[in-house]
């Protein structure tokens, strides 16, 4: 029996199930109702139909996803186990692969055998896999009607039915929200892993404190030196999202948010703030195109005009521009909501002292509302740092230890990206190293939020 | 110009015949006729009043009688609210203080305004004081504003409790400390009239006898108007006592009189409790 057509029996069970326990629930309810005694009816119908059918359901649907992963070990065994077997070579290698393709033959997802050895066990396999689809399917309908059984006896007027489903429920809900931490744990250990194996092939000081990063140039044949020092990385990195995006993004963030909040009249702010938001959700690989194919040019011809040396037509600052103004609706809308925060009696007050709009600006809303700003600061910079498609494509991938805007840098993320992209293999220094950049990036980014989020909080406490 | 003095008689039917029999002072602040608007509501109609400079004004009536939107007309305070809009006149020393010739900046630093809930600045106690003076230019050298914020503290009843802390932050005094901290910081630029919009409301009885003392000993220095829906401190603090109900101003009258002998109906309920 096929998977498909397993699951639909199940579902059509399920709602027989659902069906035929609500009618008995009915009926009992009808009955004990009849007798008068209140009580004697718990929860609805409908809550009985449920709690059969997940009954029916669940354990069954349990059995098959456990069923799913451990039937094709089962059947390999089987295949092992027959005269056809013998044949096999000893290597694990050509033994897997004469097996997959027998395997492939079987279930008809190839159409003849490279290896005449795979041609024999193919009927083998063909046993093998409808007797343990049978067997399973079997297992399941008998789980289906077990749990089924057991429930419909349990439904009686004054059985909790409702409260058993909403159990179930939180269950669920609980299991969805863990989910989540759980994936990011399982990829917070895999970078722990990897980058420990990269760890333990190059030392954490020359990572951490090298200023020569050339991880390739054994592969393209610049020697057999290896050089694994991450500072020009991380400079790059700075230079490009905490400094040169910040300089654009803070000062132009806090003023748009400063004329929002204060100046601009209802219906401006009101269409305003959605276009800013707007601005967000500009995929960030367009902003590459305009860093890379408009802003980078230009402001190479530039330099070169007013006769900088060394300017690139990959630059750190046409990076750090674009990236900027990416941010700005993020620094707007972070430094808008603490302006919004400051109490109104605080404006008022410095109003009433005879203080312009612009001095209560100055002298008493931001300095109220500095915390929050600068959380949203943070945020934005460790957003700014972990942003890869602009710096992919405008910042360059020379890594460059230099204080020019206008010359080439490269960030983590962009040699990250160098580095896993293509055919790779995942035991060499090379490949590694991206897992250890990854992990650099990610405890940054991490602490960040954490600080950025106390200070953004605590912020707000004081104002409540 | 008869119909508008009958309205006007209408309105205020003892608006400004009961002029007090205890002495006459100089008029610092008169109002004709204002009315309140905010969009289509109309929240003050047509108040005549006259705030004079050795006596306190109190203002009371029941919660959304106008009284405090009439209080923060007197220096403007409703110009924050885009929606607010006012007609008549109300002159201080004479000058239409809604005329296009008046700057609002100076207008404030000469009627300073205490609000319901204290508000000082996220400052120093030091900073807080020095803020108003610093931003009117009134004091150019260090020296100059020490002497200001101390003055100010002496004044406001604060200064021998903080002045080892002038330097600590103004939003960790206490609630009634708070309130001084910003009388002070309004008497800092040496305004001529003081509002106050329910000062007390967010006062413990012992905090708010000490503002009430403070009131006294500002009397006659500075032209000071305050809102209040406790009739007792009203009683307590003013001479002159303004009733307002429904955004008319009812009595208008020696405080005394107010309270032991009002002619209107309306003041008599208000003051035996009938409602509000």
């Amino acid at each position: 029996m096929t998977g498909p057509a397993i699951l639909l029996l199940l579902a059509g069970l399920g709602a027989i199930a659902w069906v035929s326990a609500r009618a008995r629930a009915m009926r009992l309810q009808s009955a004990a109702r009849a007798s008068g005694r209140r009580d004697a009816v718990h929860s609805l119908p409908g809550y009985h139909g449920w709690y059969v059918a997940l009954w029916t359901l669940v354990p069954a649907g349990l059995f098959l996803a456990v069923w799913a992963n451990v039937a094709p070990g089962l059947v390999t065994q089987d295949v092992l186990g027959s005269p056809a077997a013998q044949s096999l070579p000893a290597d694990d290698f050509s033994r897997s692969a004469i097996l997959g393709e027998a395997r492939a033959i079987a279930t008809g997802m190839q159409a003849g055998a490279f290896n005449p050895l795979s041609q024999g066990l193919v009927e083998p396999y063909r046993d093998a896999i409808g007797q343990y689809g049978f067997a399973g399917a079997a297992l399941a309908l008998v789980l289906a009607f077990a749990g089924g059984a057991y429930a419909f006896t349990r439904v009686r007027p004054d059985f909790r039915a409702r409260t058993r489903v909403e159990r179930l429920v939180m269950a669920t809900l609980l299991i969805a929200s863990l989910l989540a931490i759980i994936t990011t744990l399982g990829i917070v250990a895999s970078l722990l892993w990897e980058s420990f194996r990269f760890f333990s092939m190059v030392s954490p000081v020359d990572f951490l404190f090298g200023a020569k990063w050339s991880p390739q140039s054994a592969a393209l044949g610049y020697g057999n030196d290896d050089a694994f020092g991450a500072v020009p990385l991380f400079w790059g990195t700075i230079f490009i999202g905490a400094i040169i995006a910040m300089a654009v993004a803070i000062p132009l963030g806090l003023m748009s948010a400063i004329y929002l909040t204060q100046y601009a009249s209802p219906t401006f702010r009101k269409w305003m703030k959605p276009i800013l938001e707007v601005l967000a959700g500009v995929p960030t690989v367009v902003y590459g195109y305009f860093a890379a194919l408009t802003i980078a040019p230009a402001l190479r011809d530039f330099a070169v005009m007013i006769g900088i040396h060394g300017a690139s037509s990959e630059s750190a600052l046409a990076a750090g521009l674009v990236m900027g103004v990416m941010i700005i609706p993020f620094v707007s809308s972070m430094a808008d909501d603490s302006i919004a925060a400051v109490p109104q009696s605080m404006r008022d007050g410095s109003l009433a002292m005879g203080a312009t709009t612009s001095e209560t600006i100055r002298r008493v809303l931001i300095p109220a509302a500095l915390p929050g700003v600068v959380g949203g600061v943070l945020l934005a910079v460790s957003r700014a740092i972990g942003e890869t498609m602009i710096v992919v494509m405008a910042a360059g991938l020379a890594a460059n230890l230099t204080l020019n805007p206008f010359a080439s840098v490269t960030t983590v993320t962009t040699q990250i990206v160098q580095l896993l992209t293509g055919d790779q293999e995942f035991d060499s220094a090379k490949t590694l190293a991206a897992f250890a950049l990854g992990l650099v990036l990610f405890i940054v980014t991490l602490l960040l939020n954490i600080v950025a989020l106390r200070v953004v909080k605590k912020y707000r406490e004081a104002y409540e | 110009m008869t119909a508008m003095m009958h309205e006007q008689q209408t309105l205020t039917p003892a608006g400004e015949t009961r002029m007090p029999e205890t002495k006459m002072t100089e008029t610092k602040m008169t109002a004709r006729d204002v009315k309140v608007f905010y969009g289509e509501k109309q929240a003050i109609k047509g108040v005549s009043i006259d705030v004079d400079m050795d006596n306190v004004t109190a203002f009371i009536g029941p919660s959304g009688c106008g009284k405090s939107t009439f209080l923060r007309t007197l220096n403007r305070m409703n110009d924050t609210v885009a929606s607010a809009r006012v007609e008549g006149t109300i002159t201080l020393d004479g000058e239409d203080i809604y005329a296009p010739s008046m700057d609002v900046v100076q207008l404030r630093a000469r009627v300073g305004m205490v609000f319901q809930k204290p508000n000082p600045f996220p400052k120093s106690i030091y900073e807080n004081i020095a803020y108003g003076p610093r931003i009117h230019g009134l004091a150019h050298a260090k020296a100059d504003l020490d002497v200001i914020v101390e003055k100010s503290l002496r004044r406001a009843g604060l200064w021998d409790e903080v002045k080892d802390r002038l330097h600590d932050s103004g939003t960790a005094l206490s609630g009634g400390q708070q309130q001084r901290l910003c009388i002070g910081r309004a008497i800092a630029v040496e305004p001529e009239v003081i509002l106050m919009d329910e000062p007390c409301s967010a006062l413990d009885p012992i905090a708010t006898a000490k503002i009430e003392e403070l009131i006294h000993e500002l009397r006659g220095r500075y032209a000071i108007v305050i809102v209040t829906h406790n009739m007792q401190q009203a009683a307590r603090v003013s001479q002159r006592t303004a009733f307002f109900h429904l955004g008319e101003l009812v009595e208008y009258g020696v405080t005394s009189d107010i309270f032991t002998n009002p002619r209107q109906e309306r003041t008599k309920d208000y003051i035996t409790g009938r409602y509000g």
